[in-house]
């Protein structure tokens, strides 16, 4: 099943692409279609973070991963490039899990 | 590709290593998540090769580790890629691609080359080689850190233990980040955020997240004369 994610997925995702190679640039001439292409992805990737940080099957909890991402939060203030930004979080809930003081 | 006698260009393709540079070590986060979420290596590697577009991917393996099934896992996936159609739609009449560079320019139209070309429009060859410049740059190194970052996290153990499950929000903090830049994006971002938490508990997982695009879709519905 992983496989069928990973294979329409990915064909989706090159379809959109070429479909703006295909299209009439004329489309973009419509402000809701830019408006809204340009919000998508802040509305998904912040539910993304919410998720994903709080998020344990159907039930939210708070552990270390809110720890992490705050530090993440102090790592983009500080201009961290991405990886430092990601290796900072694990960091931070690998040690909290390690010393005890966070599941 | 012909050098300009000035070597006007020189500076593009300094800047297109350098971003390819920075995209192979988030790259290598997003093998190593990938992994951690529960693919096989292969299935990262193709996902790096064949989407390539590095929100959806980080996107469709979070909602499949988190069990969110397969069409919510897609569905995410296409929503974030929207964008890049519309990259396409914009940067097409100045790429002006004929024949086989179509569909294959189309699968380098992600955010970082379209972000090289545009700050190059004034000069439409210029703008051309940032494109494929960068593109090419980014696909080679962004394939080469997820090949390091899958097989690293693949000779480890626990992920959880490592903290790999609190890298997972932090990276698509990382990704959000950049587009918080006025007061109507923290809005839209946090009403995304509170959409997602509040139907958590009541839906399947991958739901929360398809239905903070709603929020994406009413907002610019209503700010359609804005922008």
């Amino acid at each position: 099943m992983i496989w069928a994610a990973v294979l329409i997925g990915s064909l989706g995702c090159y379809l959109e692409k070429l479909f703006g190679f295909i299209l009439p640039p004329a489309l973009l001439d419509r402000p809701m279609i830019r408006s809204v292409a340009a919000l998508l992805p802040i509305a998904m990737l912040a539910a993304l973070v919410a998720v994903q940080t709080f998020g344990s099957g159907q039930s939210l909890v708070i552990d270390a991963r809110l720890a992490g991402v705050a530090v993440a939060v102090v790592a983009l203030l500080l201009r961290a490039p991405f990886l430092a930004v990601v290796l900072a979080a694990a960091i931070t809930a690998a040690l909290l899990r390690a010393s005890g003081l966070a599941t | 590709m012909t050098q300009s006698p000035n070597g006007g260009k020189r500076p593009i393709y300094s800047s297109a290593i350098g971003i390819g540079l920075a995209t192979g070590a988030y790259g290598l986060s997003f093998g190593a998540i990938s992994v951690a979420s529960g693919l096989t290596a292969l299935q990262t590697q193709t996902l790096s090769l064949l989407m390539f577009t590095g929100a959806s991917q980080f996107a469709l393996v979070g909602v499949l580790g988190a069990g969110g099934g397969v069409i919510a896992a897609v569905l995410t996936a296409w929503l974030l890629g929207v964008r890049n159609g519309l990259y396409a739609l914009h940067i097409a009449p100045t790429l002006n691609l004929r024949g086989i560079r179509k569909p294959v320019a189309a699968q380098l139209t992600i955010d970082e080359s379209t972000a090289m070309s545009i700050s190059h429009e004034q000069i439409a060859d210029h703008s051309r080689h940032a494109f494929w410049a960068t593109g090419i740059s980014v696909y080679v190194l962004w394939n080469i850190g997820t090949l390091l970052g899958a097989l690293g996290a693949s000779a480890i153990g626990d992920p959880a233990s490592l903290g790999l499950d609190a890298a997972i929000p932090a990276g698509f903090l990382a990704l959000l980040w950049p587009r918080l830049r006025d007061r109507t994006a923290w809005a839209i971002a946090a009403g995304g955020a509170t959409i997602a938490l509040l139907l958590t508990p009541l839906t399947s997982s991958g739901v929360p997240v398809l239905a903070s695009a709603l929020i994406a879709i009413l907002a610019g519905y209503r700010l359609r004369d804005r922008t």
